[in-house]
């Protein structure tokens, strides 16, 4: 009864959503059609399940951390402001950014917070630190059973060694953007959004 | 005494309107379509409504431009997606990082490329929108379809109020009679077939009566059916397969011959239908439980196609309806039976009505009322050269051929995914695909990691 009214976005909501994130009009209603179709429970939230049903995400060897990342700690609901605010951080860097008022803060899909984004998926305590173990797990998923404890462990020891740099054995997120700063960040861990 | 006068002559009234209804719908439209033959009326309609539809796209994009707010339909997508490998990708990923003498290791921006494909599945994967309707590049004027188009102008919404009077007032009337004759009709027609011994006479005459009922039943769904290529139509003996998108394949394909249906026994109104086809002529009803012992079902299916003499079965090898967007996974029991595919592709014109059936959020009964509340149904079969099992060719392969050829006859995308994901999850060996996909990457084909650690670590002061 009415209930497609109650799930259509209002105008405001999308002048919130494109401040915060920088996405279009015409993009944010898009990924609202999007999220309303993955939203099988129709409730206006998406839960682990409703992305596990997307098979090439469950294919994924790292979809279960990927889905991880668009629920905020705790929780097993997201709604779309969540959605979007996940979404973000994959929007192309684009020059006219810089000209923004330069007490704002920085935004979603600035380099550093794309980097820092990458970061949380190895960093699963929120320590601020990647640790051997987290290290592995990481490595274990991406893997499967295709190679032995031991190669695996000595790829991590490797990986700690070279980012490694104040002796903690263990990267922190400094370490983790100095290892990564010739990679082109900006185009590998963006998506081209249309319109 | 006048009001029972007045009753009276009103009841004569209903009546003499009942007499010229039937007699327009027999004579009109079911005597000729029982025949093959068409009056035309259907052909004019349609030219007016492409007319009228293709006023109402330029109407719409002129209103669009001046409301710059209103939202694009999908039409390439949401994203632009990177068609590399993960080789290729993983490679970009790491041209930046200085090289070990192998090419190959770990590196903490590899999970970039995992994480980028993951981020792109959730905005847009090609699985999921198979199993909803198509989103249309320009509203076709039925409520229905009115998701992302606002009010755009006066006389647009009278043409869209004329054609919901049309549809639910004019034509739905007639189309539910056809239905219900036609459906009537192939029940006791096949009965009474049923009733002769044996014979060709019999064959032909059971032919008739299920051409005719079929034909009846799609004028009743005012479908418009354009054949092509009709010298490879299926023979006897031989084994149909066609992609699927509704029920209502079955009667678009024997509106142009007679097949001997596959299915599974129905109770019910679909149950008395079954039983009566069956009585003359052999169509193939499994059993719930005999469904599920694969061996049983090739079997029968195997006796049915070596006895030459008998009607083409028809198979739809995706297993489940898809929105005619994409063919998908063609399971291979239907290829292991031996004889010659004929392969048939089926593609609606999606302006004139949604044919595809959306079993999860509508029975069937809403779903013909839906088909027969549409402006048409309009389709185009292609009728494609017969294949065989080539030498050396396993069951698999050979789907994926008969598959490739009916995607590209009918203009729909070929997808390797199993139609059966809509309520399945995906199988955990695909998973283990990719991940033995990067474990080769990192760690070489024989299992040895590239030679590296001690120059690295005197590098780093």
């Amino acid at each position: 009864m009415g209930s497609r009214a109650s799930t259509l976005l209002r105008e405001e909501e999308i002048e919130e959503i494109k401040k915060e994130t920088g996405f279009s009009h015409s993009q944010i209603t898009r990924l609202y059609s999007r999220f309303t179709s993955l939203d099988k429970g129709e409730n206006g939230t998406l839960s682990r399940e409703d992305f596990q049903r997307i098979p090439e995400l469950a294919i994924n060897p790292l979809g279960d951390r990927i889905i991880n990342a668009f629920f905020p700690e705790g929780e097993d609901q997201v709604n779309f402001r969540g959605f979007m605010r996940t979404l973000a951080h994959f929007r192309p860097i684009e020059d006219n950014e810089k000209n923004k008022d330069p007490t704002a803060s920085e935004p979603l899909n600035s380099r550093t917070n794309k980097l820092l984004f990458a970061f949380r998926l190895y960093d699963l305590d929120r320590d601020d630190k990647i640790s051997r173990d987290e290290l592995l797990q990481v490595l274990r998923m991406m893997v499967g059973v295709n190679i032995s404890d031991e190669q695996l462990g000595s790829i991590a020891d490797r990986t700690i060694q070279e980012a490694d740099q104040n002796g903690d054995n263990s990267i922190s997120f400094n370490e983790f953007i100095k290892v990564l700063e010739k990679v082109d960040v900006e185009q590998k861990m963006s998506i081209r959004f249309l319109h | 005494m006048s009001e029972l006068l007045v009753m009276e002559d009103l009841w004569d009234v209903a009546v003499v309107l009942f007499q010229v209804w039937i007699s327009v719908v027999l004579g009109l439209i079911m005597l000729p379509a029982m025949f093959g033959l068409s009056l035309g009326v259907t052909g004019v309609y349609i030219q007016i409504l492409v007319k009228i539809l293709e006023w109402a796209t330029v109407r719409i994009q002129r209103g669009r431009k001046e409301q710059p707010t209103l939202p694009l339909p999908l039409a390439n997508g949401i994203i632009e997606r990177e068609g590399g490998s993960m080789e290729e990708e993983m490679g970009e990923l790491r041209c930046s990082r200085p090289q070990s003498p192998a090419g190959r290791e770990f590196a903490l921006c590899d999970v970039f490329y995992f994480y980028k494909k993951g981020i792109e599945s959730i905005v847009d994967d090609q699985v999921t929108q198979r199993f909803s309707s198509e989103e249309l590049a320009s509203w076709n004027l039925l409520t229905r379809t009115n998701q992302n188009f606002h009010y755009i102008s006066l006389r647009l919404t009278i043409i869209w109020g004329v054609g919901v009077f049309v549809r639910y007032c004019v034509l739905f009337p007639l189309r539910i009679t056809l239905a219900i004759i036609g459906l009537t009709w192939l029940v006791i027609g096949t009965t009474l077939v049923g009733f002769l011994p044996d014979s060709s006479a019999k064959n032909w005459l059971s032919e008739l009566v299920h051409l005719m009922c079929y034909r009846i039943c799609a004028r009743g769904l005012s479908a418009t059916i354009h054949y092509h290529n009709k010298e490879n139509r299926p023979q006897k003996g031989g084994i149909c397969v066609a992609n699927h998108t509704t029920p209502i394949d079955v009667v678009i394909l024997a509106n142009d011959g007679c097949y001997a249906m596959v299915g599974q026994v129905h109770g019910g109104l679909m149950g008395i239908i079954q039983r009566s086809m069956l009585r003359s002529c052999p169509h193939v009803w499994f059993e719930r439980s005999e469904m599920k012992d694969r061996h049983a079902v090739t079997s029968r299916l195997k006796a049915h196609v070596a006895a030459k003499n008998k009607l083409p079965i028809l198979i739809f090898p995706e297993g489940t309806c898809i929105n005619n967007t994409s063919v998908m996974m063609f399971k291979k029991g239907s290829f292991e039976i031996g004889g010659t595919i004929y392969p048939v592709a089926i593609k609606y014109d999606p302006r004139f009505g949604d044919a595809f059936w959306n079993s999860a959020k509508y029975n069937m009964v809403s779903y013909l009322l839906r088909m027969m509340t549409s402006w048409a149904i309009v389709v185009n079969v292609w009728y494609l050269p017969p294949m065989t099992l080539e030498d050396g060719e396993d069951a698999a392969h050979f789907a994926n051929r008969v598959k490739s050829a009916i995607a590209e006859q009918g203009g729909l995308l070929d997808l390797a995914w199993d139609g059966g994901l809509k309520r399945a999850k995906v199988k955990d060996a695909l998973k283990e695909e990719q991940q033995k996909m990067y474990s080769s990457m990192i760690v070489g084909q024989n299992g040895n990691i590239s030679p590296e650690p001690h120059s690295r670590a005197t590098e780093k002061q």
